[in-house]
């Protein structure tokens, strides 16, 4: 797809000087879709005018912005060169336990929402009523943030990462509870009336029927999901709940920002690391091709 | 629905049944494989992010704190205990409202900084090695960094307030939103920009009239999952100060006013339900095309 815009056969001077020919022929094609253009144009015309007020509200002024640029461009150059301090066994050992309590956190969620997720499919369960409150359930778990989630863990169990764990499952579990009883509701209705009408009960549907054409699709979604934990628990120790986050927190707070820049590559390599291997898993769990939606 | 299935002579069930042994023994085995491993993780995980399951004894101080945060709303006087309640109504609410307009401004612009480099980071628009790997570094870098750790820093050089939470996001947001849209980049149809090379467009003309076109509405789809997303985080960003209505909360639970942070966990609930559904229905009429799947 290179261009050879300067090309001997380049018809574009050939067809310039014919444009009024060429609109007298094609009317369509010049035509212009007026309504179209004016609705696009209220549309992005609203968005700027919401992104303008907010600017305003939120009181951005060019001067803070100035001065802050400036002080965001002496913090990075503080960030180099990057430097341990020789603290390289605790960041590792504190970056092990965020990786635990990504790994426990998604797991645990994953267990607790699959029996669930089946209670609130619509195609297991035709109850409204049950569908109904399982869902907002659902919501709720997940509206609320992981960090808060800690918060209320704490005192329950103390400082430390086993809240950070309980956390992360208590915010997946919703998410995983409304995904998984989507994907239960979107499967094929055949297999499910073959087991039916071979005589097999409600119980032997979701085994033999559901079961297999739901799990490539949940596991890849707890793949993704513990992905996506590994970054949410890297900042969970800034309430207290384990992890490299208190010590991020504690760094950056006190501008040791070589260390800061140590604790930021460790955990860029470790989540490429998680993304490469739990992405090739998922290949090999659903095919070929990633799921796009 | 009382018909039964007429059983099969024993001999012939039993082959049938030694057959259906021996044709799922390898994958039994391969999920056995399976669970070991997931166990021997999950002891390792929970070795490491010091679970005691012990501690979970003190789960009455959870249901404690969830009783102790439900307001006294006797029968006589309903109206006056409820704007007992929301005593500081005023203020949560306008702190909520600049909890969305940071999520909106955030999205916003991280929309527009993932949608400039989306393009960059496509390997079948661009040849340049260089030029998608460090794009894509750079986005990689963005989404890994959490957005609380952007706004940390981002408070030393802006100062308290909104601005550092609005930066965050939008950084944050530009790494998630550049690689999801430079993955629906990479999956186009490739006729028109062929088309459009053929007839001697330009780069920029090929990406303006070849490329978006047929990713707009995805991207659009995207943008308001991110913007559900980035209510949800914005909550939080006021723990450490970048404004919205996370420090509200955090001091209200750090001093024990129950019923105050009953009060703003319900309203915080309530929004982001509310954008969730609000968000799901134009998901769908833009990916759908306004019926439902």
């Amino acid at each position: 797809m290179t261009s050879h815009t300067t090309s001997v056969l380049d018809p574009r001077p050939v067809l310039a000087a014919d444009m009024e020919g060429l609109r007298a022929r094609h009317p369509d094609a010049f035509r212009t879709n007026g309504r179209g253009r004016l609705k696009a144009a209220a549309f992005v015309g609203a968005i700027l005018a919401m992104a303008v007020f907010a600017l305003w509200a939120l009181d951005f002024n060019p001067q803070r912005m100035w001065a802050g640029l400036s002080r965001l461009g002496l913090f990075f150059s503080l960030l180099f060169p990057p430097d341990a301090h020789g603290r390289l066994p605790a960041f590792a050992q504190a970056l092990g336990e965020t990786l635990a309590i990504a790994f426990l956190g998604t797991l645990t969620a994953a267990v607790v929402a699959f029996p669930f997720a089946f209670l609130a499919a619509k195609n297991v369960i035709p109850n409204i009523f049950v569908h109904f409150s399982l869902r907002r359930v659902f919501d709720v778990s997940r509206s609320v943030d992981t960090l808060i989630w800690a918060l209320m863990w704490i005192n329950v169990v103390g400082l430390g990462p086993f809240a950070g764990a309980l956390a992360i499952a208590c915010a997946d579990f919703g998410a995983f509870g409304k995904l998984f009883s989507e994907a239960i509701e979107a499967t094929d209705r055949k297999a499910s009336e073959g087991v039916t009408a071979s005589g097999g009960s409600a119980l032997h549907r979701v085994r033999f029927a559901l079961v297999p054409q739901v799990l490539p699709v949940i596991a890849s979604q707890v793949l993704y999901f513990f992905e996506s934990n590994t970054r949410s628990a890297t900042i969970i120790g800034i309430v207290g709940a384990g992890g490299i986050g208190a010590y991020l927190t504690e760094l950056i707070r006190t501008l040791e920002m070589q260390q800061v820049s140590v604790i930021i590559l460790m955990i860029l390599a470790t989540v490429a690391a998680i993304d490469f291997v739990s992405s090739r898993l998922r290949f090999a769990i659903i095919g070929r091709k990633a799921p796009t939606a | 629905m009382s018909a039964t299935v007429p059983h099969l002579p024993p001999a012939q069930a039993q082959a049938l049944a030694a057959a259906y042994d021996a044709a799922t023994a390898k994958s039994r085995l391969r999920g056995l494989g399976v669970a070991v491993v997931i166990g021997a993780l999950v002891l390792l995980a929970g070795w490491f992010a010091e679970v005691r399951p012990a501690a979970l004894k003190n789960i009455g101080h959870f249901t404690d704190y969830l009783a102790k945060t439900i307001p006294t709303i006797s029968a006589e006087t309903p109206r006056a205990d409820i704007v007992a309640w929301y005593w500081d109504l005023k203020t949560w609410a306008r702190l909520l409202g600049e909890t969305l307009l940071m999520a909106y401004l955030g999205t916003l612009l991280g929309a527009v900084g993932g949608f400039i480099l989306c393009f960059l980071a496509s390997a079948n628009l661009v040849r340049s090695r260089t030029v998608l790997f460090v794009t894509r570094r750079y986005l990689e870098f963005c989404r890994t960094v959490p957005d609380i750790v952007f706004a940390l820093i981002f408070v030393f050089a802006f100062g308290l307030g909104p601005i550092p939470g609005v930066l965050a996001i939008a950084i944050h947001t530009t790494g998630a939103l550049g690689k999801l849209f430079a993955e629906v980049v990479e999956n186009i149809d490739m006729k028109p920009v062929e088309g459009l090379a053929a007839s001697g467009a330009s780069w920029m003309q090929r990406v303006r009239f070849g490329v978006v076109p047929q990713v707009l509405s995805n991207f659009a789809s995207y943008g308001l999952l991110r913007f559900e997303i980035n209510v949800r985080g914005a909550g939080v960003l006021g723990f450490v100060g970048a404004g919205g209505i996370g420090q509200e909360f955090l001091t209200a639970i750090r001093n024990f006013y129950y019923t105050d942070v009953s009060a703003m966990l319900l309203m915080i609930i309530a929004t982001v339900i509310i954008i969730d559904l609000a968000t799901e229905h134009v998901r769908h009429r833009l990916l759908f095309g306004g019926q439902h799947p």
